[in-house]
């Protein structure tokens, strides 16, 4: 132990946290900079929460109301941008500070310093995106995957900030996963070994090698449009010998493997929630680690099922739908498990589990329409549809952000030492999850009849879907103010929490007490208590 | 496991990442050149190659084949110039080396400088349209109001796939005055 | 707290049901099954993943709800203790995977066919343009007319800022359509002179981007005569959702009519452009033009969208040297969403909007600008 005292600041062991701002500006405590992650996120899905809402407002009724066209590609990419980078990725690196050292029995994350800097870095480069909407031309209006040459010979004169931002949350995330892997190579208590890891920490571990292996790549490709915006180079400009194809497939090298990122973590959270409410351990749990992994590897061999419009020769085509195709394999193994977890379990059903049974479903649902985009020639159907954006919507809301609100439901007692108030969580479970159906499932109608996606006004036979899924949009928008009104209050106090919290949890936070000490595990837990998941 | 060995485990473990990390934005980089030989080799994009000597050609002259080679001239929404080509489409033998013209004006009051991008359609059909001489090699400086007759000298490969019976060659031409390092270019901005 | 959600969204439908009753074809819920051989393998294809996913999901979500409903806590039961089977594993991994490769056989024969790459009869270039198509049929020899016209959004501003009730095909119309026969294989030769843009006409199944600097080709067998509708598929800039694709498929006969005729109506502008235009027709033409093709980014009364859009009343370039309007015209501003609108407008249309911009919005000039001096301006360099 004595070792872990020079890397991390040696006084902060021996009280507790420090009064005032300075204690959240200079942290190194994985609960504090957990905590600070989740803010953010949850800042950002508020502010992104926004821009959709906006999108929605305008596309209530055919015609243009509320904003003119230039505006509108604004806010959907930084509706994109900010939801991805913003809210989903650090929500779960929020997750992972506060639970993985909680989980393994380490004293805190491997490097604390580097910790600090990775948080401090979001807001920064967050202020930076947002104010390129203020700047002359207004802000990114290329949609979140920034097309060349749309995002260089003709983007407005802020792109330049907004590569710069990237360039900056980029190593954010790298640094983020650096601490994640250090952390679970190293800090592991004894007794801790890898195939004893909750599912949680083992999808961190993966999704952490996945972010090493592509955000750099994102880094590079933004670096080639600042030098063909700047420096006169023609990497995707056709006129020099470069070639706009080219940057599809380095974005959708990143791209891809970066939709996983946004779930696999998603993954590990529902394997936690389910067994402890249905009092049964988790339905092949090898099989799990296993299918998280063939996940990953597959995730690198399956981009350019995203560009099958450009003009790929046969083969090329054929290869990646059935790379793609393949992947429901170990997608539906996990599938399969939960509901073998579920099944002759003793189930109950407080927040947490109703969301993570709607994850397990709507989850699903997005996968059966991935199956289908898979399908080469009715994808030159649906490509850039809203089917499309019914497709990935339902992976990543009614998926990632579900995940991520159970989680929030689930640890909230750890956290705080007190009970939420199930009541309002279950208004807010339900209320979201009319809303998100609402919002979403028409827009699998409209895809399919025919509207094209990232447009501010349409036809008139896509009017009554569009109007559905904008009452959905608000519904579930607005039902957000619920969670933040239930974790404020379960900040304030409520019913006293247990250590374990609930009947069925399994795991080594919930040996530690509610709240978590400011400092656990300085000295490794017992290896008695660590059991097989 | 043990923590005690932790901080200089940590150290192993990032700076292996780090190098990863170096490594992957490379790679990023050496998709570039993997891209252009891919598609070299395989017509990936439609783009055709490089200058192919003359003694290349004729060497095998298939007269039992006749392909159609289809012209076409396309602009860059910004460029103003004039810019078609002499034939619309050519009936050729694989293997026969064959002349063709595009002309070009320029309408403008100023001197600009002209760079003709080519494409192949089908794509599959890029890797065998071989060039011996190609105003796409270079770039055009055309004075104010002056013309110019640009000639191709080109062969089809006589291993074209036996199922392209037509092939379409697209010029698409850019206005690249700004980026030129023509003196006159340079003199211009 | 259930029932009172169901009562609600009930409520909302009803209403909603009431509202759109006026609107025709409102509830779409599936794609078209097209008029091509592809479009229906495509639908054919769509319907069987679908309802292989239907099954599945059937099942899955089945056992989960029977599992929710019966094996709950309240109910008294004991959880139970197993928590591995190989067997089992195996058994859902090798099952999803032959299914998977009972939707990859047809998939992949209709995409073999897609590639078909047997000689077409038509060959049509598609090239995209922000915000507009353009298309050009291609001849046999240089000497032919060449059939080629730009295809702009004909609904007007004020319906879009809803001044004006829209009308049935709000959005999906255009000027000048592209026609072409039916029972013919036209093969579409696309390419882009911007950005990249997307051609997409969902009765035909054929989505494809174009690119600019590459050729990108797919191919049609359109087999009833028709009017059908497409929009722009790919994210290209500010007016994306308002470049629609409208194709008139015709008999033949009648296409050999219509180009004929189109090639008649070439040597008939070419004539008109000798003769001399007055002020009066200049600026109603002009004026059309303008709601066309500048109004977008110039926007109404030439006030425009500074600093990226300029406006056009009081500016030094409209009202100052003819010659300057007609260089901005002709050969647009590099590096702006100008583009060179001398190969997009007839030297008539040229003409006039040039003359309207120059006698409009304040301007006042006075000066009528002729077709002749267009001419003379693009052939010869001024």
């Amino acid at each position: 132990m004595s070792a872990t005292h020079t890397i991390s600041d040696a006084h902060d062991h021996h009280h507790g946290p420090a009064k005032g701002l300075t204690r959240w500006l200079y942290t190194t405590n994985h609960k504090d900079i957990g905590s600070l992650y989740l803010w953010f996120s949850f800042t950002m899905f508020l502010l992104g929460g926004a821009f959709a809402l906006v999108i929605r407002a305008e596309l209530f009724q055919p015609g243009l109301q509320f904003i003119e066209p230039a505006f509108f590609n604004q806010m959907t990419t930084m509706h994109g941008l900010i939801m991805v980078f913003g809210a989903v990725m650090p929500a779960f690196v929020g997750l992972a500070n506060w639970l993985i050292p909680l989980m393994i029995g380490a004293p805190d994350m491997a490097l604390p310093r580097m910790n600090n800097w990775s948080f401090w870095l979001l807001p920064f480069a967050f202020t930076i995106m947002v104010s390129t909407m203020f700047m002359e031309g207004g802000g990114p209006n290329f949609g979140w995957t920034f097309y060349a040459p749309l995002s260089t010979t003709y983007a407005p004169p802020s792109t330049t900030f907004f590569i710069f931002a990237v360039h900056v949350m980029g190593a954010s995330s790298i640094m983020g996963s650096i601490n994640v892997i250090a952390t679970i190579l190293n800090m592991r208590a004894p007794g801790m070994t890898f195939m004893k890891m909750p599912l949680f920490v083992w999808t961190w571990l993966i999704t952490a090698y996945l972010l090493i292996a592509v955000m750099p790549v994102l880094a590079g490709v933004v670096t080639m449009m600042l030098f063909d915006i700047h420096f006169g180079t023609s990497f995707f400009n056709a006129a020099g010998g470069g070639d706009p194809v080219l940057f599809q497939h380095l974005f959708w090298f990143f791209g891809h493997p970066e939709v996983y990122i946004m779930i696999l973590p998603a993954f590990g959270i529902v394997s936690a929630i389910i067994p402890t409410f249905a009092r049964k351990r988790l339905f092949g749990y090898d099989s799990m680690v296993y299918a998280t992994a063939s996940i990953a590897f597959l995730s690198f061999i399956v981009w350019a099922h995203h560009m099958f419009t450009v003009g790929m020769p046969l083969a090329g085509q054929l290869f990646f739908m059935y790379a793609t195709m393949l992947i429901a394999v170990p997608t539906g193994v996990k599938v399969f498990n939960w509901v073998a977890t579920m099944f002759r379990g003793a189930m109950t059903f407080e927040t947490p589990m109703l969301f993570a049974i709607a994850f397990v479903v709507l989850f699903t649902m997005g996968g059966f329409t991935g199956v289908m985009l898979a399908i080469t020639p009715a994808d030159f159907q649906y490509h850039d549809t809203y089917f499309v954006v019914a497709h990935f919507h339902y992976v990543l809301v009614p998926g990632a952000v579900f995940s991520i609100m159970a989680a929030a439901y689930y640890w909230l007692p750890k956290w705080t030492g007190y009970m939420y108030d199930e009541t309002l969580g279950k208004l807010h479970f339900w209320l979201s999850f009319i809303g998100v159906n609402l919002l979403f499932f028409p827009q699998h109608f409209l895809g399919l009849a025919g509207m094209p996606r990232r447009i501010p006004d349409y036809a008139l036979q896509f009017a009554n879907f569009n109007w559905i899924s904008s009452v959905g949009g608000f519904l579930f928008g607005f039902s957000q103010l619920i969670l933040l009104f239930v974790v404020i209050k379960c900040i304030r106090g409520g019913k006293k929490a247990t250590d374990q919290v609930w009947e069925g949890a399994q795991g080594l936070e919930w040996t530690v007490p509610s709240p978590a000490p400011y400092h656990t595990f300085e000295t490794p837990p017992d290896p008695k208590l660590i059991h097989a998941q | 496991m043990s923590n005690d060995l932790s901080p200089q485990n940590n150290k192993i473990v990032v700076r292996k990442l780090l190098l990863a990390v170096v490594g992957m934005f490379a790679f990023g980089f050496a998709l570039v050149p993997l891209y252009d030989v891919i598609c070299d080799l395989t017509g990936l994009n439609g783009k055709t190659g490089g200058r192919v000597s003359e003694a290349e050609a004729g060497i095998l002259v298939d007269e039992q084949r006749v392909v159609t080679v289809q012209f076409m001239a396309h602009h860059n929404a910004e460029m103003g110039w004039n810019f078609e080509p002499s034939i619309a489409q050519l009936s050729v033998r694989p293997g026969e080396v064959n002349i063709v013209s595009y002309r070009v004006t320029n309408p403008g009051t100023d001197v600009m400088v002209g760079q003709a991008i080519p494409s192949v359609a089908p794509n599959a059909a890029a890797a065998h349209l071989n060039k011996i001489e190609c105003f796409c090699f270079e770039e055009q400086l055309l004075q104010p109001g002056e013309s110019a007759d640009m000639p191709i000298r080109f062969f089809i490969d006589p291993e074209l796939p036996a199922s392209i019976t037509k092939l379409t060659l697209s010029y698409t031409l850019y206005d690249i005055t700004e980026k030129s390092d023509n003196v006159q270019a340079i003199a211009v901005r | 707290m259930l029932s009172k959600a169901k009562l609600w969204l009930s409520l909302a439908l009803s209403t909603l049901l009431f509202w759109s009753a006026g609107l025709h074809a409102a509830w779409d819920l599936n794609m078209p099954r097209g008029v091509t051989q592809m479009s229906r393998d495509t639908y054919d294809l769509h319907m069987t993943i679908f309802w292989w996913c239907v099954a599945i999901g059937v099942v899955v979500f089945g056992a989960m709800f029977w599992s929710i409903i019966n094996h709950r806590k309240s109910k008294g039961v004991q959880p139970a203790t197993f928590h591995e089977s190989t067997k089992v594993e195996i058994i859902w991994t090798i099952i999803p995977f032959l299914i998977l490769i009972a939707m990859a056989i047809p998939a992949t024969r209709v995409l073999t066919a897609a590639y078909d790459a047997s000689e077409s009869e038509l060959d049509v270039q598609i090239i995209g343009y922000q915000w507009r198509w353009e298309y050009r049929y291609m001849r046999e020899n240089m000497d032919e007319e060449e059939v080629s016209f730009f295809s702009v959004l004909s609904t007007s501003r004020e319906e879009i800022n809803n001044g004006i009730e829209k009308g049935e095909n709000y959005l999906l119309e255009v000027d000048r359509p592209l026609v072409i026969p039916t029972e013919t294989k036209v093969r579409f030769l696309m390419t882009s002179a911007d950005v990249i843009h997307a051609w997409w006409v969902p009765d035909f199944a054929i989505k494809k981007d174009t690119i600019p600097g590459f050729i990108n080709e797919t191919w049609v067998i359109v087999e009833e005569p028709g009017i059908y509708r497409g929009q722009c598929a790919e994210l290209c800039g500010m007016e994306h959702g308002f470049m629609p694709i409208e194709v008139h498929a015709l008999a033949p006969a009648d296409y050999q009519a219509w180009y004929a005729e189109q090639q008649a109506g070439i040597r008939q502008v070419r004539e008109l452009a000798a003769a001399e235009m007055s002020m009066e027709d200049a600026m109603a033409q002009g004026e059309t033009i303008y709601n066309r093709n500048c109004v977008a980014c110039h926007q109404p009364g030439g006030v425009g969208m500074p600093p990226v859009f300029p406006a056009l009343a009081g500016s030094v370039k409209a009202t100052g040297d003819v010659a300057v309007t007609m260089d901005t015209l002709v050969n647009g501003v590099p590096g702006t969403a100008m583009a060179a609108y001398g190969r997009q407008l007839n030297p008539i249309e040229l003409a006039s909007i040039i003359t309207y911009v120059r006698n409009s919005f304040g301007n006042n000039t006075g000066d009528v600008v002729q077709p002749a001096d267009v001419n003379a301006y693009i052939e010869g360099g001024q």
